[in-house]
């Protein structure tokens, strides 16, 4: 298995991203956004955390429109497994390939903790491996997190089981650090081919660094 | 010529920048205020002398670019 990790100007979680894929046993190969065509053979591309473009205008608004977006836009188009973490997350929704947007915390902080999540749907490529209502340990780090979709367009979410994980307390009660409707963490698409999740599962893939979470959480990705 | 861009989230999507400035204003004594919206302006000098064609132009740049419609409106103001 191969996994195409996507390094932008100001992405920071590349490498975190690259040790988290091969300890799950793919190959990984780093491409530059000016690349014009996805690595042969790409199972999965990540776009991985960080401050593209400086977060200049919006997060992720300017990284849309990076030459290498095209192919990974054209690779999600055929059914190719995308996953967007963090800063790739809000990529995902500017180039549309998600819906909704990303607005500042609701407390206006950088938000930088380990924090618990809900697994909402687990009938996806993406948290297979996990079960509906497991509770993870994974840290979060974004100011702008603050997920908003209209009334509308979340009951269709809901509907296609398009919303994947939610912010919560150890126990699993609601947690909103973020002000993010419905406190949601993670969605995909309809077609359940593009993941996208503020949360850091790379960085929680050793019991040392506070939690290993991010292993399960993965999992499914690898199978 | 000279373009003016006012980007302002849409009615009805909350403004976290918004909120803490009214609480601020409400702290610092001025209590007459019901409301705060945070935006931001976009100043773009065009090499473009026909005003019709540069707001097209510029409508063509937020709807791309400048803002996202999904929580934003945009207003175009073309100065000479």
């Amino acid at each position: 298995m191969k996994t195409a990790i996507v390094v932008f100007p100001g992405t920071n979680c590349d490498y975190d991203t690259q040790y988290a894929c091969e300890m799950m046993g793919s190959k990984t190969e780093f491409v530059w956004h000016k690349e014009t065509a996805l690595p042969k053979e790409t199972d999965l591309v990540i776009l991985p955390g960080g401050f593209s473009y400086g977060d200049a205008l919006r997060s992720g608004s300017i990284a849309r429109f990076s030459p290498v977006m095209k192919s990974v836009i054209d690779f999600a188009g055929k059914g190719g497994k995308v996953l967007g973490i963090c800063n790739g997350f809000q990529i995902l929704l500017e180039s549309r390939l998600l819906p909704g947007a990303m607005k500042r915390n609701a407390n206006l902080h950088f938000i930088s903790k380990h924090h618990h999540l809900k697994v909402v749907e687990n009938d996806n490529d993406f948290l297979k491996a996990l079960k509906s209502g497991d509770i993870v340990n994974i840290p979060i780090a974004h100011g702008e997190g603050n997920y908003y979709i209209d009334d509308e367009n979340l009951q269709k979410l809901y509907d296609q089981g398009q919303v994947l994980l939610t912010y919560c307390d150890a126990e699993g009660n609601p947690l909103n650090p973020n002000g993010s409707v419905d406190a949601i963490a993670g969605i995909c698409n309809r077609e359940k081919n593009v993941f996208g999740l503020m949360p850091h599962p790379e960085r929680a893939m050793e019991t040392l660094l506070g939690s290993a979470d991010g292993v399960s959480m993965l999992a499914g990705l690898f199978r | 010529m000279k373009a003016i861009v006012n980007i302002q989230l849409k009615q009805g999507v909350l403004d976290p920048q918004g909120k803490a400035v009214h609480h601020a204003l409400g702290a610092l004594g001025f209590k007459d205020v019901e409301d705060v919206r945070i935006g931001k302006q976009i100043v773009l000098k065009l090499d473009q002398n026909d005003p019709e064609k540069a707001k097209a132009e510029v409508k063509e740049m937020c709807e791309e670019l400048l803002a996202n419609t999904v929580i934003e409106d945009y207003e175009i103001e073309i100065v000479s």
